[in-house]
């Protein structure tokens, strides 16, 4: 099982607008609900995903509670340049996982 | 002039007076729209409780044409024709059949328009409209892509289609099946068509695979398909859900390709499966909210929206009940009985209900789900502990008896709405 979905294009031309999309696998656990023995599940959830491409961040986001299990994100950008996307998500427990691909602008 | 008018009124008067005992007497008409599970299960069982009552069953078809074992017709192993079943018997126990379309509702003047031009007057009206698939909710899938791409969800022509594709397919071909998100007709019903398309591929075209493409992340007696899956179909049958990129966000019918928001699956059968509403009548009615289903209360399953309408099937937001053909035949009995009730002043029961739902993985692998289902706090829910399903670990034994006692099921309920 894939942790991490993505779907961008590989190549792009230059000044185009691209849509990239990204699905992570991730409980996102609201630290609100009761478990089978009555006390509270406590919260797990991823809180940033941020994207950047060659280095520059091109889409940050912040998540809460509200948002459901195995998030899903998509945007656009424009593509300037070849060069590597990198998605990053990080939240509670020290929950950190990185992932890029690759987008040659012609 | 005024004679036939103070005529009239000394008639409503009385009427007003005594309405209960004017309907005792055999006055009351009760017109039912929809012949399928509902409708039809409905209009018998209100001459069975009140046999006074005038009932008009109106049906467009002469034949219906039912769902539940039509993924056996798919598979090649039931002909259509044990699938479809005529209103005489419906006529025998006294019901009207009328054999045209309800072309309008007056719910102020309590009539029903037919296309023939008759104006039909009630006391109570009674739709089961079934469903309607949302051909605006995925791109490249319309009516016309759907004889590339049948979704043989309405039981008939679709369900040969299918057939047909199945049988012209190479060995080694790939069938797609689009899952959509819920509410959808019959739960279950999109495993176990895979369930049956398997059956057929490993018996002919061994070679063949089966992809289901999920807009969700778990479904109805899941582990009990897996297990079937393992145990009948191992790597024939892959199920993609929502999480791992099952979701289909669009059709190209020129070439059968499905596309997920993370891939592109060319299909050499594709059974695309559409987002669904409530059949048109609902909305000819005015029973239909802005979701597309029809809110009842669940005990008479009268509309929310329109009163001395009655709603029963899958078109019906019933709660905790799935929309199933059994669930259907529960509905029509009980919002007979209520209905017979009323009419003759008496106050309405509180229903128990019973959901009944068969699957058959195999000709001779069956296994099933009970829920039992009343009115509390305003809406159907589930009985806790009065429902369940078949065990997970079983021998081959119960499930060839399961998958007899789905066929009972089906002759039994058939026979007790049509015979």
């Amino acid at each position: 099982m894939a942790n991490v979905l993505i779907n961008a294009p590989k190549t792009a031309r230059r000044g185009e607008t691209i849509e990239l999309k990204a699905l992570i696998l991730h409980p996102m656990e609201t630290g609100f609900r009761p478990g089978a023995n009555g006390t509270i599940i406590p919260r797990n959830i991823i809180q940033d995903f941020t994207a950047s491409w060659n280095g520059v961040e091109i889409f940050r986001m912040r998540m809460s509670p509200a948002i459901a299990a195995n998030p899903y994100v998509s945007f656009c950008a424009v593509a300037s340049e070849s060069g590597v996307v990198r998605l990053r998500w990080s939240g509670d427990n020290g929950f950190a996982v990185e992932e890029s691909v690759t987008v040659t602008v012609t | 002039m005024s004679t036939r008018r103070r005529t009239f009124l000394g008639l409503t008067a009385a009427a007003l007076a005594a309405p209960a005992l004017v309907r005792a007497q055999g006055a009351a008409k009760v017109v039912v729209v929809g012949g399928g599970f509902g409708g039809a299960t409905c209009a018998r069982f209100l001459k069975r409780f009140a046999p006074a009552l005038a009932v008009t069953l109106v049906e467009r078809q002469k034949t219906y044409t039912a769902c539940p074992f039509s993924n056996e017709v798919i598979a090649g192993l039931r002909p259509l024709e044990r699938q479809q079943f005529g209103y005489d018997g419906l006529a025998r126990s006294g019901v009207t059949v009328a054999t045209t379309a309800a072309t309008a509702v007056d719910p102020a003047a309590r009539t029903v328009m037919l296309a023939d031009g008759t104006r039909l007057a009630y006391d109570r009206l009674v739709v089961a409209p079934g469903i309607d698939f949302d051909w605006t909710a995925l791109p490249g899938y319309d009516e016309k892509a759907a004889e590339r791409l049948p979704h043989a969800w309405k039981a008939g022509a679709q369900t040969l289609l299918l057939r047909r594709q199945l049988e012209a397919m190479r060995d080694g071909g790939l069938v797609v099946i689009a899952v959509p998100a819920p509410p959808y007709r019959c739960p279950p019903a999109p495993y176990e068509r895979a369930s049956q398309i398997a059956w057929y591929l490993k018996n002919s075209k061994p070679r063949s695979k089966v992809l289901v493409l999920d807009a969700k992340d778990s479904f109805s007696q899941q582990p009990l398909f897996r297990r079937a899956w393992s145990d009948l179909y191992p790597d024939l049958i892959e199920w993609v859900p929502l999480s791992q990129g099952g979701n289909v966000t669009s059709v190209d019918p020129a070439t059968l390709t499905l596309e997920t928001d993370f891939d592109s699956h060319k299909a050499d059968v594709a059974n695309v499966i559409p987002p669904q509403k409530a059949g048109a009548l609902a909305r000819l009615a005015g029973v239909a909210d802005r979701t597309g289903w029809c809110p009842v209360e669940p005990t008479a399953f009268e509309s929310t929206l329109q009163p001395g309408i009655h709603v029963l099937g899958d078109a019906a937001l019933a709660g905790a009940m799935p929309k199933a053909a059994s669930s259907a035949n529960a509905q029509g009995k009980a919002c007979a009985a209520a209905i017979a009730d009323r009419l003759a002043g008496r106050p309405p029961q509180a229903p128990r209900l019973v959901s009944g739902c068969y699957t058959l993985a195999a000709p001779d692998y069956g296994f099933s789900l009970v829920g039992v289902y009343r009115p509390d706090k305003g809406e159907l829910r589930e009985v806790p502990g009065a429902g369940g399903a078949s065990p997970l670990d079983s021998d081959p034994v119960l499930r060839a008896q399961e998958a007899r006692y789905a066929e009972g099921w089906f002759r039994a309920t058939t026979g007790e709405i049509f015979g």
